[in-house]
């Protein structure tokens, strides 16, 4: 099915805006509610009620968060239908059954004991409220660990087999696409650096707070349990950071490139640290890829290999292939994607006339050449290259950010710890603009994680231009403005909701305990 | 367990597990239900609170009954989710509009500096609770009439109408069926109120709502399930899977299992039994016994369509694209993965039961609203 290039751009358009307005508020919940579950935990253990207030507090800002997380969320499940039908069929074997799984193990367990955990104070035991909070934490994670592992399938599609006749892959192996290994990190970087949103989140309140001079202890207080959370989550996010882009590496090389702009590969590739891109750089032309880079040494082929010596693989080489490290370029795999295209045409077309014996020929053809099926809806090789500019700036800017909110839970913890933080003014300054940051990194990340992935819906096995729904162009753009609208309104209205509750602060909350 | 069943039972399974989420998603639209009712209930801004409340303590799982049919049928029936999603685009984008929209709405309702004010909120409550149960029964209803679609050889799919499933509006059956869905939710909703509320002037309103809805129902639902009954449906040969146009099909299907059309009178039964007991009763309880009926009821209208070798989603443009729980099914291994999965059911309708229970001890009341900092 042919589908228009406008066709396919507002589709991807949409989905885009709308996983990013998700990705606005996701964040945020998966480490919230973590760190309201801990501060309500030392309320029940110590008694104390100010722990209470503190828990309430929080709680209330959670809400405010949870539900816009929640409107943006039911769209983009509906939108693999609605946008990509073409997708839900060739994939929805497998990709269906983990969104049906966080459906039934996560939706359920976060609704059912969220309106537990804020209407239930007076109504349940301690315990089992303390109980409900933790389990919205953990439902609002699991729904994570549903939806990633289907977005890892989608970067590394395993446990599964083509279905000539009924031309679709399906599953043949559930605990493969379960533990498959880029979904798991896929997972631990993605929750990880939601708690580590969430303690910016924290910290950057806390910190206005210190500089108006207000709810000093609370403010404090705060702090040491989001440095904590933060430092901790910080370095699992950097050890499951490595782990992703080693996986990238394997199964991504191209994505790998696109990150560090690597034109020609090379063995012992450095890191760029630092660089600006020439925007003038065309695949296969002689100019430079970097106008200036710093670059860490060795670091690449560390990074994606493990070994210092190791080539990794340019973006002129993926493309146009290279003999003496047995990649084979992309026009070979269109070819070969192109006879298992025609030979599915053909044996389907045998089959129903009867002709078995031609059927079977066709069958070996198509499985001979299946492997680059997706390669043959390709229409030039250049085509395999995703956005390089887009994906290079999203990752360094993720990282970069990452860097520095490590460093930032370091000092916080440090001067919390001999109560010298109220004090740092710089720091505390520092505290309330890194939280916008937080929220760019994130977005950078998913940004390099699906961009970066171009063409491909499911990678090397179907491009975005066969997935989607043969709607009219016009209809897309339509509801895309309408979206765009919509979530810029509710936008509007959170923020202004969040900062009115933050101004109320905490004693708000403390009045009616 | 499940590996030794045959591909065809699963399916079957699926669809009753589909039908059954469907009617427990139909069921929870007493919250959608009962925000239509708002200003007609309410007279006062307490009152206005604790309607608001009594409902804003369900609106979540209500969503999430309706992301879990979306879910059930993308994993179970992946075609069906393809075809009318991808087609019927309009109304579905409509149906997931209209609910963007009340999940901020209860959250944002009150509190201070919401830009748009709480009448906006109120507003997009009613239209949530209106034309999103509308919607979703007129897309429900093309069940039963059918849509615009052709598959092709590949399975992939294409709507032949330009106005990409806003057709379905001109077709009194699908707007019947939508408007008989309005209703429902409205009667759960007065019965959901009954049950929950403890206040003299709401509970006298909502009897009279109570039945003022059940008149404008049961019309509707006689012309549905009659049409339903009489009109010509579709079927399919299980050898040769041509599909065939069939009269009365329905009603054969009921004739071939007289279980189900009697589990379909009990439901039937027990919806008007409901209804009567808080009418002519004042019995509470009365939200149990219609939901119940309803339950039942709705699983049986969806579950029919799927046995007997019943096209449960006709095509008009191409006959033989029909969906059928056999050709637009998951794979026999993924309908087992699943089928193991779908075990945890009764787990999560435990915890479901329970933490309701929990929470609805006592009837609310505008007292308990006001002594609480965090509600709606």
């Amino acid at each position: 099915m042919e589908h228009t290039d406008l066709l396919i751009d507002w589709s991807r358009a949409q989905f885009a805006l709308t996983a990013l307005y998700h990705w606005l508020f996701v964040p945020l919940t998966l480490g919230l509610t973590f760190i309201v579950a801990i501060m309500e935990t030392i309320y029940v253990r110590t008694g104390d009620i100010w722990w209470k207030k503190t828990t309430k507090f929080w709680m209330g800002l959670l809400a405010i968060n949870f539900a816009i997380g929640l409107a943006t969320g039911i769209i983009m499940e509906f939108e693999f239908g609605t946008n990509w039908s073409n997708y839900a069929w060739i994939v929805g074997d497998i990709f269906g059954a983990p969104l049906a799984i966080e459906g039934l193990m996560a939706f359920f367990m976060e609704s059912t004991f969220f309106a537990v955990m804020f209407f239930g104070w007076d109504k349940v035991s301690k315990k089992m409220h303390l109980t409900s909070t933790w389990l919205v934490a953990i439902g609002s994670n699991l729904s994570a660990l549903w939806i990633l592992i289907a977005n890892g399938w989608m970067q590394h599609p395993v446990g599964m087999h083509f279905n000539p006749d009924t031309a679709r892959n399906e599953m043949e192996n559930f605990w493969e696409v379960f533990f498959n290994p880029n979904g798991v990190s896929k997972f631990l970087h993605t929750v990880s650096s939601g708690y580590v949103l969430a303690s910016l989140f924290v910290i950057a309140i806390s910190a206005w707070y210190l500089l108006k001079n207000r709810n000093i202890l609370f403010a404090k207080r705060s702090i040491i349990v989001a440095s904590s959370f933060g430092l901790i989550t910080s370095l699992f996010l950097l050890t499951s950071g490595d782990e992703s882009a080693f996986q990238v590496a394997q199964e991504q090389p191209m994505k790998l490139a696109a990150m560090e702009g690597l034109y020609i590969g090379e063995e012992r590739a450095g890191i760029v640290a630092m660089g600006l891109l020439n925007t003038e750089k065309v695949l296969g032309d002689e100019n430079d890829v970097f106008h200036f880079k710093f670059e860490i040494p060795n670091a690449l082929s560390f990074l994606g290999y493990h070994s210092l010596d190791a080539f990794v693989p340019g973006i002129h080489d993926l493309v146009y292939g290279n003999k003496e490290h047995h990649i084979i370029s992309v026009s070979q795999k269109m070819q070969k994607g192109k006879k298992a295209v025609e030979a599915l045409k053909h044996y389907k077309t045998y089959k129903k006339e009867g002709n078995s014996k031609k059927a079977i020929e066709a069958l070996k053809v198509f499985e001979a050449n299946q492997a680059y099926m997706g390669y043959g809806y390709l229409n030039k090789p250049e085509d395999a290259v995703p956005n390089v500019a887009l994906t290079f700036y999203s990752f360094h800017t993720m990282v970069g950010l990452g860097t520095w909110f490590l460093l930032l839970f370091i000092l916080t913890l440090y001067f919390s710890m001999n109560n010298q933080i109220a004090q740092k003014k710089w720091l505390l300054y520092a505290g309330l603009f890194t939280l916008p940051m937080g929220y760019i990194a994130q977005e950078a990340g998913w940004i390099v994680a699906e961009a970066g992935r171009q063409p491909w819906a499911i990678q090397d096995l179907l491009p975005v231009g066969m997935a989607a729904s043969n709607v009219a162009s016009t209809s897309v753009m339509i509801t895309f403005w309408l979206f765009a609208v919509l979530f810029t309104g509710l936008l509007i209205a959170e923020i202004k909701i969040m900062l009115k509750q933050i101004k109320i602060g905490p004693e708000g909350a403390h009045e009616h305990v | 367990m499940f590996d030794s069943i045959s591909l065809y039972s699963l399916e079957v399974y699926w669809w009753l597990l589909v039908s059954i989420l469907g009617a427990l998603f139909v069921f929870m639209t007493f919250v959608q239900g009962g925000q239509t009712l708002l200003n007609t209930l309410a007279k006062t801004e307490d009152e206005k609170d604790l309607i608001i409340n009594v409902l804003g303590r369900k609106w979540e799982l209500s969503f999430s009954a309706l992301v879990m049919f979306g879910g059930a049928l993308f994993a179970a029936f992946p075609l069906f989710y393809a075809v009318s999603f991808g087609g019927a685009y309009y109304v579905w984008m409509a149906i997931l509009f209209c609910f963007i929209i009340q999940a901020v709405a209860y959250e944002y309702r009150k509190k201070p500096d919401n830009v748009y004010g709480q009448i906006f909120y109120e507003k997009l409550l009613f239209i949530n609770g209106s034309l999103g149960i509308f919607l979703i029964g007129v897309a429900l209803g093309t069940l039963y009439t059918g849509g615009y679609f052709i598959v092709d050889e590949m399975h992939l799919s294409h709507w032949t109408k330009q106005s990409y499933g806003l057709e379905a509006l001109l077709v009194p059956f699908n707007v019947a069926f939508g408007l008989m869905l309005f209703f429902i939710s409205r009667i759960t909703a007065s019965l959901y109120f009954y049950n929950h509320l403890c206040h003299r002037k709401i509970e006298k309103r909502v009897l009279q709502t109570l039945k003022h809805n059940t008149l404008a129902f049961l019309p509707l639902f006689l012309y549905v399930a009659i049409t339903m009954l009489l009109q010509d449906g579709y079927t399919y040969d299980p050898i040769t899977k041509v599909v065939t146009i069939e009269s009365m099909k329905i009603l054969h299907n009921f004739t071939v299992y007289p279980i189900l059309f009697t589990i379909l009178i009990i439901g039937v039964g027990l919806v008007l039994y409901g209804i009567y007991l808080a009418l002519q009763k004042q019995n509470k309880k009365a939200f149990w016994v219609a939901g119940i009926g309803f339950v039942v009821t709705v699983t049986l209208l969806l579950f029919i369509l799927g046995i007997n070798h019943t096209v449960f989603y006709p095509s008009l443009a191409n006959m033989q694209s029909s969906l059928t729980i056999e050709n637009s099914s998951g794979s026999h291994y993924t309908l087992v993965v699943m089928s193991i999965v779908s075990l945890l059911i009764p787990i999560v309708l435990g915890y479901i039961f329970f933490v309701w229970r929990s929470m609805d001890k006592t009837q609310m009341t505008i007292e308990e609203i006001k002594s609480d900092p965090h509600h709606y």
